[in-house]
């Protein structure tokens, strides 16, 4: 006897959907829950968490930024591999203006977040017509090229880095600062994504031509799309640079190209949420099994693979499925 | 100067051209990026290395046996992970990324780290060009990549299954039709591939020590060379990796080693903005660019 596995929305999720979820507790519970979760996990539980788990909290947040701002790259076509671009643009200007100006990261955070944002886009334009795989290496290069040239020219302070950056006043202004920055991406990029705008969006990923058909400009949609990832990474990469007091060359380095990259597709592509939660269980992870010593990149190399052929879809297209919808085996007639 | 830097840069094109002929074989018939290329080729150096000296069978037997079993992990990896997650190409290059991060990494785990990690040249000894002198296993290693090159060309033009493997990278639809099973060549060609890099690595591994750090200089190498030559076009390949290798030698000799690698990155930049499908590449206009 074979089977077959039946999905159908569940009853609730319909009437949801419409303005009537107004109309009972249940259902704007059931709207609500989902959304409160990463608010209160963010907001809610990392203040009590010890100074220790605080540090990596805020690292694993900056790689969550960046996961975010490859996602909404992704949803317009562009394939990143070098969200260590952003990255280290964002953290050289913040540096520099810190380092030999001395301004305090009040201004250095949004100049570099609006700059780098600039700075990038500005860059990858002349490669914006480039699509998927080729669009993909061209930022792949590009960080590593900058890294060498900051090497062999020594300008920027070089191999040596721009030490001795002025650090945010405590631990907890950083973190609250990093949380906000999160949520604000978060749910912005889904509100954006789902509205008109995003509409177009979505159809230049997934028929970059008959949106042109239609008589949009995509360029202008895509260069505005790569203006705001590009940001959304400069920002990360300012703020990371304050965090740890220094510029340099590990900016640029392939760790800030891979694990956004790996988090999206541990979590889910296209969702924001997705990618989220992979750098939240993806960055912990690496850290925990940091006491195993070098065998924690075996375990870390290992996970990625079984996770990536186990679940291909991603935890959050996971997770959304079972919230949504109900399975059931049905025979086949 | 001018010749040695002539004769060492023919040389360090022709090791160019062997780390990416497997990469690009792969590539170019199956469509997987196997990043698990570099691990591949650092597997088979210490795998040849315990072989001699710790189990102690003779040279060639050793060789054979690594070239041998890197070809199988290179089938395996095809059937357990490539198999499921084809066609979505993010999830191929993730998964043999971390594959090859758990493979380097065990080494550097068992401590496979010092200058006792070397193999034996093939053959000692040096011969002189004028005042240049380059000793016998640099050109050996440019007597396997030319024997290799032309085998390659003899065997997808005159054999069975080298056909069926340029079948499925001019039309895999076709090619079914024909009878020709996708999987198998897909699997196939990943094992040719790391095939090829283990003979890669111990015919050019005798020149230094084996290092786990190797691993990853020889992925974006190989990149590198495929970029600029064009994916999946073997011609492409050659006349790239003359162009990339001359002009690393010439910038590593004249002006400082620290722009060598810069030189290909740009070239890599300039050639994926002016031409993306590579300077000797069948234009693919609407795909590569819109």
């Amino acid at each position: 006897m074979k089977k077959r596995k039946e999905r159908i929305d569940r009853g609730i999720k319909a009437r949801s959907e419409d303005i009537f979820a107004l109309s009972s507790y249940r259902e704007m519970l059931y709207l609500l829950a989902p959304r409160a979760v990463p608010v209160v996990g963010l907001l809610g539980v990392a203040p009590f968490m010890s100074p220790y788990w605080q540090e990596i909290f805020i690292s694993t947040a900056i790689y969550a930024l960046l996961a975010i701002s490859w996602d909404l790259l992704i949803s317009a076509g562009l394939v990143s591999l070098g969200q260590s671009l952003f990255y280290g643009i964002g953290s050289y200007i913040a540096g520099t203006l810190n380092h030999y100006w001395g301004w305090s990261p009040l201004f250095t955070i949004p100049v570099a977040t609006v700059g780098g944002g600039l700075l990038c886009t500005v860059f990858l334009l002349p490669v914006l017509r480039l699509r998927g795989i080729y669009f993909a290496m061209v930022t792949l290069v590009l960080p590593l090229m900058f890294s060498r040239l900051v090497e062999a020219t020594r300008i920027l302070g070089g191999t040596e880095g721009l030490p001795g950056l002025t650090p945010f006043p405590n631990q907890l202004t950083a973190l609250y600062v990093i949380q906000l920055a999160l949520l604000a991406a978060l749910f912005g990029f889904r509100r954006l994504m789902a509205s008109d705008y995003g509409l177009v969006i979505k159809g230049i990923n997934d028929n970059d031509r008959s949106v042109m058909n239609a008589g949009i400009n995509i360029y202008w949609y895509k260069t505005q799309i790569l203006f705001l990832g590009a940001s959304v990474g400069s920002f990360a990469g300012a703020f990371g640079t304050h965090i740890d007091m220094f510029a340099g060359m590990p900016g640029f380095a392939l760790d800030y190209a891979i694990m956004p990259v790996a988090a999206a597709v541990v979590g889910g592509m296209g969702t924001f949420a997705g990618p989220m939660i992979g750098a939240f269980i993806l960055v912990p992870l690496s850290e925990i099994l940091r006491a195993l010593g070098a065998l924690r990149i075996v375990f870390y190399g290992l996970f990625l693979v079984i996770f990536i052929v186990a679940l291909p879809e991603g935890i959050f297209h996971y997770v959304q499925r079972k919230y949504h919808q109900l399975e059931r085996w049905v025979e086949l007639v | 100067m001018f010749i040695g830097t002539l004769v060492y840069g023919f040389i360090n094109s022709c090791i160019l051209a062997l780390l990416a002929i497997g990469f690009n074989l792969t590539f170019g018939i199956s469509g997987v990026a196997n990043f698990a290329y570099g691990a591949i080729y650092i597997f088979s150096g210490f795998l040849t290395w315990i072989i001699l000296n710790s189990i102690g069978l003779p040279y060639l037997l050793s060789v054979v046996i690594s070239v041998l079993c890197a070809a199988l992990i290179g089938l395996l990896v095809y059937y357990i992970v490539i198999l499921r997650v084809k066609g979505l190409a993010l999830s191929e290059v993730m998964a043999t990324f971390g594959l090859g991060l758990a493979i380097m990494e065990l080494f550097r785990y068992f401590d496979f780290v010092g200058f006792k990690y070397t193999l034996p040249v093939f053959f000692d000894g040096s011969i002189g060009f004028g005042e240049v002198y380059v000793d016998y296993q640099r050109l050996f290693i440019a007597l396997i990549a030319v024997g290799l090159t032309l085998f390659l060309y003899l065997f997808t033009r005159h054999s069975k299954t080298g056909l069926a493997f340029r079948a499925i990278a001019q039309d895999e639809r076709t090619a079914l039709t024909f009878g020709i099973d996708s999987d198998r060549i897909g699997a196939l060609s990943m094992a040719f591939g790391a095939a090829l890099a283990a003979i890669a690595a111990i015919v050019i591994l005798p020149l230094g020590t084996i290092a786990v750090e190797g691993g990853y200089e020889v992925l974006i190498n190989a990149l590198a060379v495929c970029i600029v030559g064009g994916l999946g076009s073997t011609v492409g390949i050659l006349v790239a990796s003359v162009l990339i290798g001359y002009a690393q030698t010439f910038t590593a000799n004249y002006l400082e080693p620290h722009w060598m690698m810069l030189v290909s990155l740009i070239a890599i930049a300039v050639v994926l903005t002016i031409k993306p499908s590579g300077l000797f590449s069948r234009q693919k206009e609407l795909e590569e660019r819109i």
